[in-house]
């Protein structure tokens, strides 16, 4: 006979799990508000410059257009070959196609706004600087003056 | 009057319904944010219109990269390492060298008549040079220029750069205003 009588019998107590939604609620909220929509499928490969100790936020990003460079990757090198593309929105792009793409691009925005526009390069890290040139002047004729090199100020992780 | 029972709702599943929209937001969003170097190209300009003004040697920093990456800074062989200390002491050109810089006494707010060095900082690339690389030399340059105003700012107004107001940054900016002129890039290493 034991002195201590064992308070439950077997088996643990079920835990409530009633507050879970409310939870999983909160994590949704929390992405909800500090992500933002993915817009393109990158078509190349991309790897940013890392460590560019005096790089700078892209305060508003409604001003910014991107033109992205690389490599295409694998699926699409049959036809596009293995050379950097530039990359405007979803598609491959040649390098005439800036110009409208930036008047485009204006087009979209109200006039007040246009100043202010940015261009942003995301470039390939392994990217020969041809072809960047090329694209600078593209936007100089183009009048698209404000640019901004893509880039992190820390390795990642 | 026999009272009517409402049943009660199951909100079991609520929870995979949460979850499933989290994952949704998960796939379909990206949460960084676009950092970069910002610069300004300068307006395009028809190659009938005349030469640009000549610029005296000493005031000019020429920086070369050429396709295989390597750098010449000032005509002799540069180290991306050593490069911001050398546009630094080019810029700031402390103890008026007659080899470095030129100055001129300008009318600056908050600091009177200040010798401005008429240093311009000139950059040129092959068409083989690789991106990182050339970013990276622009990198160091404009770190060159922060590094000279952030100590400007500290010894005249006991701040950090980014922390004074805007008036007070346009008159550093004026000392040490952002110079830096590429040239067209030449293609001698071999196509693209």
């Amino acid at each position: 006979m034991s002195k201590f009588k064992q308070k439950t019998k077997g088996g643990s107590p079920k835990i409530s799990t009633a507050s879970l939604p409310d939870v999983i609620f909160m994590l949704l909220f929390f992405f909800m508000v500090t992500t933002v929509m993915r817009d393109v499928e990158l078509k190349i490969k991309l790897k940013l410059p890392q460590d560019i100790s005096e790089s700078k936020k892209i305060e508003k990003k409604s001003l910014v257009s991107y033109i992205y460079v690389g490599e295409p990757k694998p699926q699409f090198q049959k036809i596009f070959g293995t050379e950097p593309r530039i990359q405007l929105n979803d598609a491959f792009a040649k390098l005439s196609d800036i110009q409208s793409f930036i008047e485009k691009e204006r087009a979209a925005r109200p006039e007040s706004d246009i100043p202010f526009l940015t261009t942003s390069l995301k470039v390939d890290v392994n990217t020969k600087m041809g072809i960047i040139t090329d694209i600078k002047q593209e936007l100089r004729k183009a009048n698209a003056l404000k640019i901004n090199y893509s880039g992190r100020t820390q390795p990642k992780m | 009057m026999a009272k009517r029972e409402i049943p009660e709702i199951n909100a079991g599943s609520m929870a995979d319904i949460a979850f499933l929209l989290l994952i949704f937001f998960l796939v379909a969003t990206t949460m960084d944010v676009d950092s970069g170097l910002q610069r300004r190209l300068p307006p395009w300009i028809d190659e009938t219109t005349e030469k640009p003004p000549e610029i005296k040697k000493r005031n000019v920093f020429t920086v070369l990269i050429n396709a295989n990456n390597q750098l010449l800074v000032q005509n002799e062989w540069g180290d991306i390492r050593t490069l911001r200390k050398k546009a630094k002491e080019f810029i700031e050109n402390p103890n008026d060298d007659p080899e470095l810089p030129e100055k001129e006494m300008i009318e600056v707010p908050f600091f009177g008549t200040y010798p401005v060095s008429k240093q311009v900082i000139s950059l040129q690339n092959d068409r083989g040079t690789k991106y990182e690389m050339y970013l990276k030399v622009q990198n160091e340059l404009v770190a060159a220029y922060n590094e000279l105003r952030n100590e400007l700012a500290k010894k005249k107004f006991g701040k950090e750069y980014s922390k004074l107001e805007q008036k007070q940054q346009e008159a550093i900016n004026q000392i040490y205003p952002q110079r830096i002129s590429e040239a067209e890039p030449k293609n001698i290493g071999g196509k693209k």
